[in-house]
């Protein structure tokens, strides 16, 4: 009884950075956020509650567009992802061993050694017009003139597969780990194919993984601004580039804050929705990242 | 085995040799299985009765022999297009199935239509006594339940050959023992032919129409359990199948097969085999006669005198420990649960003594 009050003062303690982490930087911004999102320039300096931002997203097509081709193209790129990632995490799970395995995730990791922004210019450069890709092209014969190769929606995908792929490889081969060997066997033995196994045995036990990597990969690329912007350019129209305008170019807060609510809406909404189609729980997912 | 061009064969192993570099995990070993037969191969770990098993799989593959199911060759033949299951050491149910779709898998993989393969999984389902299993999942079933399914699984595809690989391994012992006779009994009343491998003596002995003892690659006996028990062809078998007494000396005179050996610890015993310069001599337990007086064991050629050093209750298969002179090790013996010897004690004086035919001598 007496060790009571001692008890909940270090519990208190110990919980302190992560309940400031998560106060200050997180529920605070986003109260203040949603808050401002509400407000409204009914003249020069005043400001009345109501819906107008909101209202400003649905009429004006621009804005709505911008937010359908954003969660389409992450959708897009996340699909990529998982695809281009499977069999890498495939390959460094079950078939390298000891030292190799550690070269492969190290190898897989190495990018993430420089900036984002560093990255993208190294796109760049081999992508522009006069870069790396066109020079050879030319070289070869298969280009009679310059070939422009940034600046277009494949480009952005381009980057944005490349920047995810280390975040679906990571928890796809924990996952793909943890099966064990003879029940693949067991798969082949009874007469499987090689893709009744991949079907039946390989995916329904990678499925947490999956969905893992998939939420990582599809909120990062939906919350990008460098990547569209470097890559996509004019083209680009990226959400995140219209909340940029709003809170930097035109300096309406207002604006800006409400379309940041709606992107944290979106994301959530699809996230949510994936888990339902995939029948998996936020818990075990978690568990696998 | 060259009968087997004339009688009906399940399995031919032919000549077959597995090696990693330059170790022969398998070697050069040839057997055949009649169907319907329990066949055990027997071993200790890391004799290469798993890469054998693997091989018969398709799992690995002979470096050279031949591999015959039914007589044709399953060379080149994958995995998946064997006419033989496999029961897997860890069982390997599928975790993200059901027990009725781990039995089905087989058969859809097969083109069987889902309706029908699930009603012939709930049909195999109830032969192996575990009716109404079906939705259940494989996690929530006990140990001896998984086992089941894990056969069944085979079973539903009525396979040529079931393979399994020490699947009794995981279980607790009083289990283990059930699911022997269980197992043997599914075997009977399938009349599928098992091939079936294991380090645990008992498991083959109590299971096996033939059992067959594998040492370093190669097949040291191929034989009924009787056989292996009683008239072992060489001292690897006398030593792995059942407890034995064994000890090491010098063949001092051979006729006719009867051999006396002097042992390094001075006594000379009477016995059967071949009387080789070095030899071992190997008794079984229960083929030594113990009296409490001189007069009994009269007409056994061999008659030592000792005292208990240790008695080791285990129920019936009760011994004891006799230190005796001229012997390096103590003399091991059955201790009979009735009669007058039930009750002794370390320390009391006692006679031993066994014919010469129940002590086998090899060459060391």
């Amino acid at each position: 009884m007496i060790a009571k009050p001692a008890q909940s003062l270090t519990l208190f303690l110990l919980l302190a950075p992560a309940l400031l982490w998560l106060g200050l930087l997180i529920v605070l911004p986003h109260v203040e956020i949603l808050i401002l999102s509400f407000s409204e320039r009914v003249a020069p300096r005043v400001y009345a509650f109501g819906f107008g931002n909101y209202l400003e997203f649905f009429t004006e097509p621009l804005y709505w567009r911008t937010f359908a081709r954003t969660a389409f193209m992450s959708i897009l790129v996340t699909a990529l992802t998982l695809v281009l990632a499977f069999p890498i995490a495939l390959y460094i799970a079950r078939v390298a061993q000891g030292r190799l395995k550690a070269m492969l995730l190290l190898l897989c990791l190495l990018p993430f050694w420089v900036s984002e922004l560093v990255r993208t210019l190294g796109w760049m450069i081999l992508l522009r017009e006069t870069g790396v890709i066109s020079y050879a092209l030319r070289a070869v014969g298969l280009a009679s003139q310059p070939v422009e190769l940034l600046y277009n929606d494949g480009a952005v995908i381009l980057g944005l597969v490349y920047g995810g792929l280390l975040f679906m490889i990571v928890p796809l081969a924990n996952a793909l780990e943890s099966l064990e060997p003879a029940v693949v066997e067991a798969g082949y033995d009874l007469g499987g194919s090689r893709w009744t196994v991949l079907r039946r045995i390989v995916i329904p036990h990678a499925m947490p993984g999956i969905v893992a990597g998939c939420i990582i990969v599809f909120m990062l690329t939906v919350g990008n601004f460098a990547t569209p912007v470097l890559l996509g350019g004019k083209n680009g129209l990226w959400f995140t580039e219209q909340i940029y305008a709003q809170f930097i170019t035109r300096f309406n807060w207002p604006q800006g804050a409400a379309f940041g609510m709606l992107l944290l809406l979106l994301s959530s909404a699809i996230v949510w929705l994936g888990l339902r189609l995939t029948g998996q729980s936020l818990g075990t997912t978690l568990k696998q990242a | 085995m060259a009968a087997s061009s004339h009688t009906a064969t399940d399995l031919d192993i032919v000549n077959v040799t597995k090696r990693f570099g330059s170790h022969a995990a398998v070697d050069d070993v040839t057997f055949s299985v009649a169907p319907g037969e329990f066949f055990s191969i027997l071993g200790p770990s890391g004799c290469g009765k798993t890469t054998l098993m693997r091989m018969i799989a398709g799992f690995e593959h002979p470096t050279s022999g031949d591999i015959r199911i039914r007589s044709k060759s399953m060379i080149g033949v994958p995995a998946n297009r064997r006419p033989v299951n496999m029961v897997f050491q860890s069982l390997a149910l599928f975790p993200m199935m059901s027990v009725g779709e781990n039995v089905a898998y087989g058969l859809t993989c097969r083109g069987v239509s889902r309706a029908e393969a699930e009603e012939r999984a709930g049909r195999m389902l109830e032969r192996v006594g575990l009716k109404g299993f079906g939705e259940r999942r494989v996690t929530a079933l006990s140990g001896g339940q998984r086992q089941r399914v894990a056969i069944a699984r085979c079973l539903v595809l009525e396979p040529t050959l079931v393979l399994l690989d020490e699947p009794l391994g995981a279980l607790d012992l009083k289990l283990r023992e059930h699911m022997k006779i269980e197992l043997k009994q599914l075997q009977g009343t399938f009349n599928t032919t098992f091939a079936y491998i294991t380090h645990d003596q008992s498991e083959a002995l109590v299971m096996s129409d033939r059992i067959a003892v594998m040492n370093q690659g190669r097949f040291e006996q191929v034989g009924s359990p009787r056989e292996l028990y009683h008239s072992p062809a060489t001292p690897f078998v006398a030593s792995f199948v059942g407890e034995t007494n064994r000890w090491q000396g010098q063949a001092a005179s051979a006729s006719n097969g009867a051999v006396a050996v002097r042992l390094s610890s001075g006594a000379v015993v009477q016995g059967q085999g071949s009387g080789a310069a070095q030899a071992l001599a190997f008794v079984r337990p229960e083929a030594v006669a113990l009296a409490q007086d001189q007069s009994s064991l009269a007409n056994l050629p061999n008659r030592f005198e000792g005292r208990v050093s240790a008695v080791l209750f285990d129920g019936a298969a009760s011994s004891l420990l006799i230190d005796t002179a001229g012997f390096a090790e103590p003399v091991r013996a059955v201790l009979p649960q009735a009669g007058p010897l039930a009750g002794i004690e370390v320390g009391a004086p006692i006679h031993v003594g066994w014919t010469a035919d129940a002590m086998k001598v090899f060459a060391a």
